[in-house]
């Protein structure tokens, strides 16, 4: 609740900030502080300790494993600001109002990992989107931008419409709009109910980019200023997971008959559509779209499965697959293009920079000792009792993205540079990049630190 | 605690190397340094340390897995320790004075990739092997890429694409495996104790399988091999066939054959059968190669294939045999590319049809290659004769009705092995000399010296195997008297 409200009221305080103060690093540094104080009052949470009471009537319900996804989320977040930040102020005049939305994504993303009612689920995936419409067309002067954000926004309404459908049947099946209502096992294959189920999973499939649901995605994408693609297809997807589990985990149990199958098919059609096309793109930028999309399939392994051991790997996938792949847009808002042939020859100039990035193509792809791997692990241990095909499947569809990953590892190290320019990697911005990358092989390592915070 | 030594001294070799390395003096001296330190260590651990109590390394690590850090060293994984750390050791002597581009990097991968190798050899954890075999492959990957021949980044992609989709399949068998286990645990132990049917043993085999018969490589899945083995620079090339290949024999043996029994003698004859078609295929091609690598590299695929077929053979002879070939071959094959190195690094060429008359200028060389070259080819009173003769009569002694067929196929590999290595010999060595083999090939000190003591342990070997024979003894024995099917025939 403490990140909740604060993230909120830190929006509006972004808002003023933007009139009163002129300088733009200080607005960052704000913002920066900011998501700090967030991550200090969610972890304090943890502990037991809350800024004030609210009774929300049981419409949200920070558990444990809300707060740590919220946590892990927030570090993100962190990481995001401080690595990409400087590169939001090329975008236009308005950093303070870029960084105000953010907050209001954030606030919305604390909704969605503790909602114990389908209001609240409707509420804050549309503070999730909505701010996301603008940030993706926020380079006004440029046509690719403006496309993808009418695109969005439109296909988004859309989706939000057949979302707003699914919960408008489940509420008449159900008579509630509460997660577990009491009439659950009377009416447990009504078809009101199965009808408004199917139609939430068709709009969170939407919404986490799944196939055949995916095609706004790799244009909005590739459109969408670069430093907020990385936030959309880092923790704003991972956040709108944990909300699709927590939505079939809770809501639909008894019904998981009914829904597994679809989620199996939707999952390794995304595995498929992701990891096939993400072998054919030519720039780095839309090669990473796909990317997110295959590994929105893995994660859909976590629903499917739908036990302990999912849901804790969700965490670890939530984290290593932010983190790496934030590292990595925040080396690209920094190269001159975003073609493959830019990465050529960068081990020799920039070697911590290459080493840092390998690292996070490494997990990406499934790699030992890099939280990627842990992660992976933890979905194809979930799945495989369940569907040894389905497992089979994804791990060979994680060989196939060691082809569009390694082409990068490829063009770094053993490809020599055309012209040498000068990229802007100072000290500073290096050594946060190894410190996230570290950060990455730490959780691939020791994951018992971050998973034993469920249990203790 | 040498278990985790015999680990940890190259981890920390590699990890120097990189950061301090910067001259290629300090590179190469961290290199000598930590590779005799580990063959010192591992020579103690045979002799005056061989104690269970210091054999063993176990410490918690990933236990909501169900995995650990556990090691030990076993007696299939002392001959692979002590191979990898000759090997390695012999390696940084004959670097001496060598020119490599990016010294500190070359030497630290190449010793991070001992760490891993060693790592594969002792774990007695399924998860921590898995982990193992692929630290063991990243830093080859990097080493073929960097300083390998022209098309290095296409065949070593290849490479790493193949051995990489055999250890997927080999990380969901095993982890199909540790869900089956009552405390749910990777250890090998706990696997060993399953009690699986004969279905679940034969899709499990096939599922496992493909990791190590493409790490061998056996013949089907053999096509990144000779690639590889030429685009590779040759010091790795002769880390990658004289030791990383053993990694797949050690996982059919420790990984795969204990695990399912019956699926492997259901499943030999295929196996056995395409192993020793393999061993004929690859002589075949050899015999037509005009490179020497690709010579070398057919000719390795061929004893591959006669070592893969002796693991199938399912007997005390065979398995002796294949624990005494793992080491032989590892030191004919490395003496067979530190000498196609020495042609190569001092007349420019490794094409057998521009070479000719080598022994003329060259002497010692042709000395070296010879008795190299004869151990490859098995004869009597070199250690290829002794690991040769106990697989073929392994083979013959295995229970499969096609056991003549069998022998009589690696039999006329063998034969074929003799056509192709004589006649490179007497196209390289003997003839009329050439303009390109007009200067003599000249052998430094410290190439002599690695040389002679490889040729010394070949005919030390050949004429006391016993030794080596003594220390995997008990362990060939006790390979397949200990496994338990009679739960199977319980319903009866």
């Amino acid at each position: 609740m403490n990140a909740l409200l604060v993230s909120a009221l830190w929006g509006v305080v972004m808002m003023f900030g933007g009139i009163l103060i002129k300088q733009t690093a200080v607005v960052r540094y704000l913002a920066i502080a900011g998501v700090a104080i967030l991550l200090g009052l969610n972890l304090a949470e943890m502990q037991g300790w809350q800024l004030i009471a609210i009774d929300t009537t049981g419409m949200l319900q920070f558990d444990t494993y809300a707060l740590l996804l919220n946590s892990i989320l927030l570090a993100a977040v962190l990481c995001y600001l401080l690595l990409s930040g400087s590169a939001m102020e090329k975008i236009g005049a308005n950093l303070a109002d870029y960084l105000a939305l953010l907050f209001f994504v954030s606030s919305g993303m604390m909704m969605v990992s503790a909602f114990e009612s389908l209001l609240i689920l409707f509420l804050g995936i549309e503070i999730i989107t909505i701010p996301l419409y603008i940030l993706t067309g926020s380079d006004k002067k440029n046509l690719k931008s403006n496309e993808a954000s009418l695109k969005y926004f439109l296909l988004g309404a859309f989706s939000s419409g057949i979302l707003l459908m699914g919960i408008t049947l489940v509420y008449g099946a159900r008579g509630s709009f509460a997660l577990s209502g009491v009439a659950d096992s009377i009416r447990l294959s009504s078809s009101l109910m199965i009808a408004g189920m199917l139609l939430l999973l068709i709009a969170m499939a939407f919404k986490v980019s799944a196939a055949p649901f995916h095609f706004w995605t790799p244009d909005v994408y590739d459109g969408a200023p670069t430093v907020f693609t990385s936030f959309m297809a880092t923790v704003v997807k991972v956040a709108v997971f944990a909300a699709m589990v927590r939505l079939f985990d809770r809501s639909f149990a008894l019904q998981q008959n009914a829904w597994q199958w679809w989620v199996a098919v939707i999952a390794g059609l995304t595995l498929f559509i992701g990891n096939i096309t993400a072998v054919f793109q030519q720039s780095v930028k839309r090669m990473l779209a796909y990317s997110s999309i295959a590994q929105a399939g893995f994660m859909l392994l976590a629903v499917y499965a739908m036990n302990t051991t999912a849901k804790e790997g969700l965490l670890l996938y939530a984290a290593s697959y932010s983190l790496a792949t934030i590292g990595i847009f925040a080396v690209l808002t920094r190269m001159k293009d975003y073609s493959f042939e830019a990465f050529n020859g960068l081990a020799g100039r920039y070697p911590w920079v290459a080493a840092s990035l390998a690292i996070f193509f490494l997990s990406l792809a499934g790699i030992p000792l890099t939280g990627g791997f842990l992660a992976k692990f933890y979905m194809i241990k979930a799945a495989l009792g369940l569907s040894i095909g389905l497992a089979l499947f994804a791990l060979l569809m994680a060989v196939v993205s060691v082809y569009y990953y390694f082409r990068v590892i490829q063009a770094m190290y053993f490809k020599p540079v055309a012209q040498p320019d000068a990229l802007a990697f100072d000290k500073s911005f290096t050594g946060l990049l190894l410190l996230v990358a570290l950060l990455v092989v730490m959780l691939g390592l020791f994951p018992e630190w971050l998973i034993a915070c469920l249990y203790f | 605690m040498i278990a985790l030594l015999i680990f940890l001294i190259p981890l920390l070799g590699g990890i120097i190397s990189f950061v301090a390395g910067a001259g290629k003096k300090a590179a190469h001296t961290v290199f000598v340094l930590s590779t005799g330190a580990l063959l010192a260590l591992t020579l103690l651990g045979m002799t005056s340390w061989d104690q269970p109590a210091l054999q063993r390394f176990s410490a918690i690590w990933l236990s909501s897995l169900g995995s650990s850090f556990s090691l030990a060293l076993l007696p299939l994984g002392k001959v692979l320790c002590l191979l990898t750390a000759i090997v390695y050791f012999l390696l940084a002597l004959y670097m001496t004075n060598k020119v490599v581009d990016r010294p500190a990097a070359f030497y630290g991968w190449l010793l991070l990739a001992q760490a891993g190798m060693m790592g594969v050899f002792l774990a007695m954890d399924a998860l921590l092997f898995y982990f193992f075999w692929e630290l063991a492959l990243i830093p080859m990957y990097f080493l073929c890429s960097i300083w390998g021949g022209p098309r290095r980044i296409a065949v070593t992609f290849k490479f790493f694409v193949y051995t990489f989709l055999g250890s997927v399949l080999l990380l969901a068998g095993l982890i199909y495996l540790q869900s089956l286990t009552p405390e749910k645990s990777f250890a090998l132990d706990a696997i060993l104790k399953l009690k699986l049917t004969t279905a679940q043993q034969s899709w499990l085999l096939w599922l496992v399988l493909p990791a190590f018969a493409i790490k061998l490589p056996l013949f089907p899945f053999h096509t990144w091999q000779p690639d590889t083995y030429e685009e590779a620079p040759t010091p790795v090339t002769a880390v990658l066939s004289a030791v990383m290949v053993k990694m797949g024999i050690l996982g059919l043996l420790r990984w795969l054959l204990p695990f399912f029994p019956i699926a492997a003698y259901q499943w030999g004859d295929v196996i056995m059968g395409l192993a020793v078609g393999g061993i004929v295929y690859a002589s075949l091609i050899a015999w037509r190669q005009d490179d020497l690598k690709r010579l070398v590299a057919y000719s390795s695929i061929a004893h591959i294939g006669l070592m893969g077929a002796a693991a199938f053979a399912a007997n005390t002879l065979a398995i002796q045999g294949l624990c005494f070939q793992l080491f032989a071959h590892g030191i004919n094959i490395l003496g067979m590319w530190l000498l196609v190195d020495l042609i190569e690094r001092n007349l420019g060429t490794r094409k057998i049809s521009e070479l000719g008359g080598l022994a003329q200028h060259s002497p010692t060389l042709t000395l070296f290659m010879i008795i190299i070259a004869l151990a490859n080819i098995a004869l009597p009173l070199t250690n290829g004769f002794v690991g040769e003769l106990l697989m073929f009569t392994g083979l013959l002694a295995t229970k499969s009705n096609y056991y003549w067929v069998l022998a009589a196929v690696a039999g006329l590999g063998i034969i074929l092995s003799a056509v192709y290595t004589l006649g490179m010999i007497r196209s390289v060595f003997y003839g009329e000399r050439n303009a390109v083999t007009g200067k003599p090939v000249l052998v430094s000190v410290p190439e002599q010296l690695v040389l002679f003591v490889i040729v010394l342990l070949v005919l030390f070997f050949g004429l006391f195997p016993q030794p080596l024979l003594d220390m995997t003894k008990e362990y060939a024995e006790q390979l397949f008297s200990q496994v338990d099917i009679s739960y199977l025939f319980r319903k009866f």
